[in-house]
């Protein structure tokens, strides 16, 4: 099982699902739908025996494969997967096929091509997987980049209102942020001696200059900071959030965005350790502001998704913390959180998008009391709320356990003050499940025919898996830990994190 | 008086050129004796076979290395190359010229010299046949870009210069449509185009009294050992590269570009866009490399200012355009602003990434202009931005097709113009002119909001009364489009072929 190209395969096989669903023809929509949903269930299925195949302690990088392509530049199909990328890739693979189920009915009623739309998800889907599977930096850059267009053609044509301006603005923010990158990644390729392959740059990243290493640190950091997105280039974000179909914003937060994150923990530490060591401070104040501040935001949103929006930002912002602690506890921690914020707002999206479609609207103030009409929608509202809010119990809590003590342990005051933006999570989360849900009925809520309807076994298949994972990995995250611990162990070696109190009570002894 | 010795003559190295202006004359002929409703398909089928002959003969002699005709032309891998190119996309150009079945006649007047308005205009504007001077004008011009990228002497390549240059500014008068702005345009052009040559003979003149000689080569060993004042020689290097400027629409030579673009007929404006791009470079990176080598500390600042402002230029007066053939002229300049960066990279790789961009560009600015000449209605070409509102509902594959071409000029991976630009990017940091990279980072950020800004139009917007549909085109113009839009996709998946050619290409003899 070790040689068998997984991740190519797994790269190309979403693409080739979407040519076939594109090509078919756009009266048969319902069609499309199932070859959409099984294609991403065979795409699911393959990702589960990467996951089975992965050896917990064997080497950093798994599953490499490397293909010729452009030979002049040393630009090659070079795939590999460390314990980081295996997680986010299985996360796509799990999240796929339920946006795929919780769309089902989203596009029919819109004069669009209903196989275009799940086309473009699954085109979508391709450009993830590659880009967390790529091991080389231009092929990174490639899928980085692609990656905007199905975003892009999504949000604009299948969007909400103010569709085309959040488009255009989610797409012009993203290249601004990828043009960034790409002045880096020329300028990596000349002074890392004319070649791509990550290995090959992380040995010359040695030599590098340190005036050099800090612009190309910049270059790679503003990009990702932009897709995280991170204070203060996040503008983008509830936007986009809040144009988008309701599961398309689920896969938007849920993984698109962790490809800033991942590329931070991926290239900027691992390539230029001294530049992150010289930008840490600055990156946990951004931290620390975006925590704060997107969920004061998030507190006096009125639109539903856009609130969620604010909510996924405060949470990049502990993941951003995370990182730049430098330790492995924070590290771990974070990547954990990759994980579980991908399940919870992933799930918080898909429900927030069951509400909307039946409501017809996203305002917090057309709801009220919602829950006497459809009681079970109501409570999956409330856990997935709670999950955001990292509740114990739930998978989100251990992530966001492990990035505070990780964290306190080198920046006690970033630690404490980050710990305030878990009281407004708890603010923002509530507030908003008191107002839609609780408290007397809405009387105009009773007028809408669609209101009166439960959760269908549709929704309740798209959203059982999700609650099921969340409470597995709140109970027992170890499957998780196991794969993303040596992975996270090398990148904080790699930035030179000497981890001080957690070796210690490791060995069952006090930290002097 | 000594024995008049004549220059040895290499005919196969010659041959391209030869073929085309052989043709270009036979073409002339046939004006005077074929019958008038024949004409069209024999002066089509004479202009293509010629093309493609030229084309054969150039692969043919790919190995040759060597100044010949007594130093007045130079064989080298890029002389063949930019030869191949111009060859490649002038077929690709004729293509889009001989299409006559979209608009009744073709896109040409069979006579520009009719007052506009008048009965006679009317008449011909209404469906006689257009002229058939085009195609020999046509391959006049491209015969005149392939002597001009191969010339080794400055006095050839001024003659180049314009045997190239006045059958263009024939072409853009005969526009079918909106006359006046046809002949606007083409007046334009000929009175900023005669002032760039004049410029071009004068510097050639200061040169000569620096060096003694007008090749290339001579230049070259005067400019190392100098024996007169550096002034005639920087003073030459500039005007000389006012008029190469100019023909490659680098600001702040680029006033013509927008009205010129707009109001030629838009096959033409495919064939400069394309085809005279990489002949003014091609000029300009022989001239810049071969001759003025030795000097290149000295015009690299002033060279650098001047792609900066191209681009900056380029980009953000792309930005306010409301009218596609103009929206793509800026956007062609900030283009030549990228080009320039490759070539002040002023090592090997600036070379190879500059044939490289020269190439992908081509191709893809093509394929644009085909769809721009596809989307009319009863006036002809609506080529104003608000009528391609909601295009992509009405006609998905033309929209699709021309939204590909759009991001490959916005540089989004996976297109030609994404690998185009990291080849020039690549070389410039490596030629230590990361500064130019920059400011072409930062433009290619502000060249993206237009491009967009139609995409969004075509796809986002509803379709309006006003939305014309595509015109279902005819053979030529789909053959154009999909060679076009199949490089710009190839250059972009596969690019190892074409920058293995460039790499080995990229040699001057001297």
């Amino acid at each position: 099982m070790k040689d068998f190209p997984f991740l190519s395969i797994l790269t190309l096989l979403p693409l080739v699902g979407a040519a076939v669903v594109a090509f078919l023809p756009r009266s048969n929509g319902g069609l499309a739908k199932i070859v959409a949903l099984v294609w991403s269930l065979a795409v699911l299925a393959l990702s589960i025996g990467m996951w089975v195949a992965f050896q917990v302690d064997g080497d950093r990088f798994q599953f490499r494969e490397s293909y010729q392509w452009i030979p002049t530049w040393d630009a090659r199909f070079t795939f590999a997967a460390d314990g980081i990328a295996l997680v986010m890739l299985v996360l796509i693979a799990v999240l796929v096929p339920l946006v795929i189920l919780a769309s089902w009915h989203d596009v029919d009623e819109s004069q669009r091509s209903v196989p275009t739309y799940f086309a473009l998800l699954l085109a979508l889907e391709c450009t993830m997987i590659g880009v967390f599977a790529a091991a080389d930096v231009f092929l990174f850059y490639v899928f980085f980049e692609v990656m905007l267009v199905p975003m892009y053609f999504i949000i604009g044509s299948y969007g909400g209102q103010r569709r085309q301006y959040a488009a255009v603005k989610f797409f012009l923010y993203s290249l601004v942020g990828g043009l960034f990158m790409l002045a880096a990644v020329v300028g990596l390729w000349v002074v890392g001696g004319h070649t791509f392959d990550w290995g090959n740059l992380k040995e010359a990243s040695a030599a590098f200059e340190t005036n050099t290493a800090r612009w190309l640190f910049l270059g790679f950091f503003i990009a990702f900071a932009v897709k995280a997105p991170f204070f203060p280039f996040h503008t983008w974000l509830p936007d986009a959030g809040g144009a988008a179909p309701a599961p398309a914003a689920a896969l938007l937060v849920g993984v698109l965005d962790k490809v800033g994150t991942f590329g931070i923990l991926r290239y900027c530490l691992p390539l230029f350790p001294e530049a992150a060591r010289w930008f840490a401070p600055a990156a946990l104040v951004l931290g620390l502001i975006g925590i704060i501040y997107a969920a004061l935001l998030a507190v006096g949103q009125n639109d539903l998704k856009r609130l969620v929006s604010y909510t996924s930002i405060a949470h990049f912002g502990f993941i951003g913390i995370g990182i730049f602690a430098f330790t492995t506890q924070a590290g771990t921690g974070s990547v954990l959180y990759m994980v579980n914020h991908g399940l919870a707002t992933g799930l918080l999206f898909l429900v927030v998008g069951m509400f909307v479609a039946r409501r017809g609207s996203a305002l917090v103030s057309d709801f009220g009391g919602a829950g006497k009409l459809v009681p079970v929608l109501a409570g999956v509202l409330f856990f997935a709320g709670l999950a955001s809010l990292a509740l114990p119990g739930t998978a989100p809590f251990i992530s966001e356990f492990l990035v505070l003590i990780g964290t306190f342990t080198t920046h006690k005051v970033y630690a404490v003050i980050a710990t305030a933006g878990i009281i407004l999570a708890a603010a923002y989360v509530l507030w908003m499940v008191q107002r839609t849900t609780q408290g007397t009925l809405n009387p105009a809520l009773e007028e809408v025919p669609e209101m009166r309807r439960d959760m269908s076994w549709r929704e309740k298949a798209v959203v059982a898996p999700l609650v099921l994972l969340l409470l597995l990995l709140g109970f027992y995250p170890k499957p998780v830990t196991d794969v993303i611990n040596p992975a996270v162990e090398a990148t904080m070696l790699d930035v030179g994190s000497t981890d001080p109190a957690p070796t210690a009570v490791a060995n069952g002894k006090v930290a002097p | 008086m000594g024995e008049l010795k004549l220059p040895d003559i290499d005919y196969a190295a010659l041959a391209p050129m030869l073929i085309l202006f052989g043709a270009a004359c036979v073409g002339v002929l046939f004006e005077a004796m074929v019958p008038k409703n024949r004409r069209h398909g024999v002066q089509l089928g004479l202009a293509l076979v010629s093309l493609v002959a030229a084309l054969a003969v150039v692969i043919w002699v790919r190995d040759k290395r060597l100044v010949t005709i007594g130093g007045a032309i130079a064989v080298d891998g890029p002389t063949l190359f930019l030869q191949g190119s111009i060859l490649l996309l002038g077929i690709v150009s004729l293509l889009l010229i001989g299409e006559r079945s979209i608009e009744a006649g073709g896109a040409f007047v069979s006579q520009a010299a009719i007052t506009v308005g008048s009965q006679k205009d009317l008449r011909q504007a209404g469906g006689q046949p257009g002229a058939t001077e085009v195609y020999p004008l046509t391959v006049f011009a491209l015969g005149g870009m392939l002597l001009f990228v191969a010339a080794n002497d400055l006095l050839t390549m001024f003659v180049a210069l314009e045997v190239f240059s006045l059958p263009l500014y024939l072409l853009c008068a005969l526009a079918r449509r909106r006359r006046l702005l046809s002949q606007e345009a083409a007046l334009k052009y000929f009175l900023l185009g005669s002032y760039a040559s004049a410029f071009f003979l004068f510097g050639v003149a200061l040169i000569y009294g620096f060096s003694g000689a007008v090749d290339l080569a001579s230049i070259h060993a005067a400019a190392a050992d100098p024996t007169r004042s550096e002034i005639l020689l920087f003073g030459g290097l500039a005007l000389v590269a006012i008029g190469l400027l100019f023909k490659s629409a680098a600001a702040p030579f680029h006033v013509w570009t927008p009205d010129v673009y707009q109001g030629a007929p838009t096959p033409i404006t495919a064939l400069m866009a394309a085809c005279t791009k990489v002949a003014a470079f091609g000029a300009l990176l022989r001239v810049l490399y071969v001759a003025f080598d030795g000097v290149r500390w000295d015009f690299q600042p002033v060279l650098g200012v001047i792609a900066i402002l191209t681009m900056l230029i380029g980009a953000v007066l792309a930005v306010t355009q409301t009218d596609m053939k103009r929206l793509l002229a800026y956007s062609s300049i900030a283009n030549a602003g990228y080009l320039l960066v490759g070539v002040l990279a002023l090592n090997k790789d600036g070379l190879s990434s500059t044939m490289f961009y020269l190439v992908a560009y081509g191709f893809s600015v093509l394929a644009a202009f085909g769809i721009v000449s596809l989307v009319r209605d009863a006036e002809g070409e609506a080529t104003h931005l608000s009528r391609w509102a909601g295009l992509g509902r009405k006609s998905p594959v033309f929209a699709g097709v021309f939204s590909f071409i759009l991001l490959a000029f916005a540089g989004i991976p996976l297109t030609s113009g994404f690998t185009s630009k990291f080849a020039v990017f690549g070389a410039a940091i490596e030629g230590g002119q990361t500064w130019l990279v920059i400011v072409g980072v930062i433009t290619s950020m502000l060249l993206a909001f237009p491009y967009l800004r139609v995409i969004v139009m075509m796809w986002l917007s509803e379709p309006g009364e006003t939305t014309p549909a595509v015109s279902i085109p005819g053979f030529l113009t789909a053959a154009a489009l999909a060679i076009g839009v199949i490089a710009t996709f190839a250059l972009g998946v596969v690019p190892a072929p074409l920058l293995d050619l460039t790499n080995d290409a990229a040699q001057f003899v001297r």
